[in-house]
């Protein structure tokens, strides 16, 4: 299980690092779509249909509206010299990411082995969540009634994204 | 334990792609495969090996034990909290492309302090 996922994940870097460095704009978009759909076989390998199903479905609109937007556009990629500016940027970028690597691998030492988790709250989840919700699927049930007030406020800031996109793409307005 | 590695390189590739380039859409999509390099580790936390899916049917066993599905929950959410920000974020690229012509973040400096 854990091979077969680590060469997925690695088709997804790869795209991501192509998504990157694409010369064309949409390329670069259509390169990203690996990485979300590479996530949905990964989520189906780790038993998580809703998961899935919902990673389909957001990955598929996040593509539909990137591929309008660069449609609409001039699909070049910017090409500039190579200046002092930017060596300096991939450098403190290389740096960092050193860094972060490091802290990483001190912060997961402490953490399970992959594939031998504990329950540890969501054993009540998974033991009476049948009895106490109702709900023949655990995610909605937890979803909806151990932690509606979540479920509540991602519906609100769903609404509020809704509500900005609206306001920004407006014609009317200032200039 | 290799696999968190390279659920973390993801991330660390979106965030060098955040931090180098100039074009806003390449900066939306690095944003994105980060939000998803974290969406992964969360799924790969609550894994259990020979786990079921948390869906309780006739199929499965009396004593069959579960996949945590509180990661899971969360994730589910935040993957709904990405969409809207990444169509947020979307929405002010086309409007700074409508008015500046470029998608080169160097160009529109208008905001510069």
């Amino acid at each position: 299980m854990e091979t077969l996922l680590t060469i997925i994940l690695g088709f997804m870097i790869i795209g991501a690092i192509y998504a990157l460095h694409a010369k064309d704009l949409l390329s670069a978009v259509i390169a990203q779509g690996i990485v979300g759909y590479g996530l949905v076989i990964c989520f189906l390998h780790l038993s998580a249909p809703d998961l899935a199903i919902v990673q389909i479905v957001v990955e598929t609109i996040t593509l539909i509206i990137m591929v309008a937007v660069v449609l609409d556009s001039s699909r070049e990629e910017i090409k500039s010299p190579p200046s002092w500016r930017s060596t300096i940027n991939v450098v403190v970028g290389l740096v960092f990411i050193g860094f972060m690597l490091y802290f990483f691998d001190m912060a997961t030492a402490s953490l399970e082995p992959f594939g031998e988790h504990t329950l540890r709250m969501s054993q009540t989840y998974t033991q009476q969540g049948a009895a106490q919700t109702g709900a023949a699927n655990l995610v909605t049930g937890v979803l909806w009634d151990f932690r509606a007030y979540d479920t509540l406020g991602e519906a609100t800031i769903l609404f509020t994204a809704a509500l900005g996109v609206l306001t920004v793409l407006r014609m009317k307005g200032k200039k | 334990m290799i696999i968190y590695f390279m659920c973390f390189i993801l991330f660390l590739v979106g965030l060098y792609g955040m931090v180098t380039r100039r074009n806003l859409i390449k900066i939306v999509i690095s944003f994105t495969i980060m939000e998803f390099s974290i969406f992964l580790f969360f799924a790969l936390i609550g894994y259990i090996d020979q786990g079921y899916a948390p869906i309780l049917s006739q199929n499965v066993p009396e004593q069959a034990t579960f996949v945590d599905p509180l990661p899971q929950a969360m994730v589910l959410t935040a993957i709904v909290i990405g969409l809207a920000t990444s169509a947020m974020l979307l929405a002010i690229a086309i409007r700074l492309y409508k008015k500046y012509g470029t998608f080169n973040i160097r160009k529109i400096n208008n905001l510069r302090g």
